[in-house]
């Protein structure tokens, strides 16, 4: 199958898509961002700065927020607009205080009755000395144990690229929301040729075999619904593709602040340990 | 036959193999019967070497004790995975028929010096120790039982990470074993987590760092990326102690780094300071 560049989406409409080809949507620089879902989602948002033991990481941010009259606790990646940005967000590349921080807003979250909603966007954990040093296993680790028992409705969304660990450290939810043209994936598709054909040219070949969209995914039992995108992928009408996440985003929190809480926390243990049984 | 022919057949070499091995470390050449001796700890470097999941349990546990559970679990295939090297599902069935052991963990109930525990140990034998469906399943399913029984949960972990062939569903175990793990904890369970060598990627990101006490082997492997990830992010050559069980105690996430010989005692003296709590 010819490979296609980002500029040729109106051709990738017309043939059939191929992972690779949404892999390149997932990744367009011009994709909605989490500075635009606080723009066109939020009526409001207080951004919470740090983890209370390091630092402040810029590639994962979160805060108070409200979104069609609810009050809620939002977090993200962030991977910036910009070169400038994108250096200053690490390209959306979390360490370990990063997901500290995270934590330590889910947990003020569950402390205020607000429902978490996490918007997931990075190719990975940063895969660096510091973030070996300072634990970037057992930050995300204990967020994961945090986060399948944390007493609050939870409302995940991919949007972009969902990258391995670094997108699970804040990924555990009772309800796992992906955008079409998003990819959720265990290991980059270039990571897995170069390992498993020891050719990083096999990206593509290795895309459609690891089953990284969003209907494969869903026909996996792994996501509970496809959010839809605009013609072309959600950067060509930003607005428009965050109204859609917005809608699902308190379609599901209505139906989810609807069960109680031990039935829901319930719920999302039984999801997780459904996961790969077959 | 021609005279050189038969000089060709019969060679006078003894196998090297047959008398010595090679420790994988330093490349000492040891007496087998000496290896053996010592439970495969290098007596020139006290390497400790990989070790089956069958007589890691012989090592830990009191003799006759171990009642395995749940050998029925075994890989999945939700992929229908195929790479330059042929399909995952033929090369799972031939390790487990190779390996005999089902899976990358065994699991069942045991008993260290009379204390009645849940134990999983990881095998680096079956696929390098790999977190796959059935692993993760195999996992949850133990921490069930210790829950069940009021017991301690101990798992030995070796692995390189998340099985690749399994996707997104394999990603989707660390979420689940740490649930598993969330519920021992709010029972006030202990469980102990044994890092050997290697515990890397989403194994060490997920239950391997979340113990109550994590304890390791003597340098052991232990990490989340790569060293070759790294040095191509950093684009600097790495120290030698990088990753090892002596720099992650040093960076405050190991309890203890104790010598396989001392295993067995020591993890019965933590019990016994932890009996409260079963």
């Amino acid at each position: 199958m010819a490979k296609k560049t980002v500029g040729q989406q109106e051709t990738v409409q017309e043939v059939k898509q191929t992972a690779w080809d949404i892999v390149q949507i997932a990744r367009h620089a011009e994709r909605p961002n989490i500075a635009d879902y606080i723009t066109f989602m939020c009526e409001d948002f207080v951004e919470l700065h740090g983890d209370r033991l390091f630092g402040d990481d810029r590639s994962l941010i979160g805060g108070f927020a409200t979104i069609g009259g609810e009050k809620v606790m939002l977090m993200g990646h962030r991977k910036g607009r910009g070169i400038e940005e994108n250096i200053e967000a690490n390209f959306g590349m979390a360490s370990p205080e990063g997901y500290r921080k995270a934590k330590r807003l889910m947990k003020l979250a569950e402390k205020y009755h607000l429902p978490v909603v996490s918007l997931v966007d990075t190719p990975g954990a940063y895969p660096g000395c510091e973030a070996e040093a300072r634990g970037q296993a057992e930050a995300i680790a204990h967020n994961l144990e945090f986060m399948a028992t944390l007493k609050t409705q939870m409302v995940i969304v991919i949007t972009g690229e969902g990258g391995s660990g670094g997108a699970l450290g804040i990924a555990v939810g009772d309800r796992i929301l992906m955008l079409q043209n998003a990819v959720y994936s265990v290991i980059s598709p270039e990571g897995c040729a170069s390992i498993l054909w020891r050719d990083g040219t096999k990206a593509a070949l290795a895309a459609e075999t690891l089953k990284i969209t969003a209907g494969s995914l869903k026909s996996l039992g792994i996501i509970d619904d496809i959010i839809p995108e605009p013609k072309g992928g959600a950067h060509t009408d930003a607005a428009k593709a965050v109204a859609a996440v917005k809608k699902a985003v308190l379609d599901n929190l209505a139906v989810l602040k609807k069960i109680k809480l031990d039935t829901l926390l319930q719920q999302r243990y039984d999801k997780f340990a459904a996961m790969g049984r077959f | 036959m021609a005279w050189f022919e038969k000089a060709a057949e019969a060679p006078l070499r003894v196998p090297t193999e047959a008398v010595w091995t090679v420790c994988p470390s330093c490349k000492a050449y040891v007496e087998k019967a000496e290896w053996k001796a010592t439970d495969k700890v290098c007596p020139r470097c006290n390497y400790h070497d990989r070790m089956g999941c069958r007589e890691r349990v012989a090592l830990i546990t009191d003799a006759g004790s171990f009642k395995e559970l749940n050998a029925q679990v075994g890989p999945n295939d939700p992929l229908k995975f195929k790479d330059s090297t042929g399909a995952y599902a033929d090369k799972a069935k031939a390790t487990v028929e190779k390996t005999g052991i089902g899976e990358a963990v065994l699991t069942g109930t045991a008993a260290i010096e009379k204390i009645p525990v849940v134990l999983a140990v990881m095998d680096f034998k079956f696929l390098g120790g790999s977190l796959g469906s059935g692993t993760g399943e195999r996992i949850l399913l133990a921490a069930e039982e210790a829950l069940k029984l009021r017991r301690a949960l101990i798992i030995v972990s070796a692995s390189g990470g998340a099985r690749m062939h399994e996707g997104i569903v394999s990603l989707m175990q660390m979420a689940k074993t740490c649930a598993a793990t969330a519920r021992l904890k709010e029972a006030g369970l202990p469980y102990i987590s044994i890092l050997t060598d290697p515990t890397t990627g989403g194994v060490s990101a997920s239950y391997a760092m979340v113990g109550d006490l994590n304890i390791a082997e003597p340098k052991a492997l232990i990490g989340f990326a790569g060293r070759r990830v790294i040095e191509q992010t950093i684009k600097q050559k790495l120290p030698d102690d990088f990753q090892t069980a002596e720099y992650t105690q040093s960076h405050g996430f190991i309890d203890a780094i104790v010598p396989r010989k001392e295993m067995k005692a020591f993890l019965a003296k933590i019990l016994r300071y932890a009996s409260g709590a079963c």
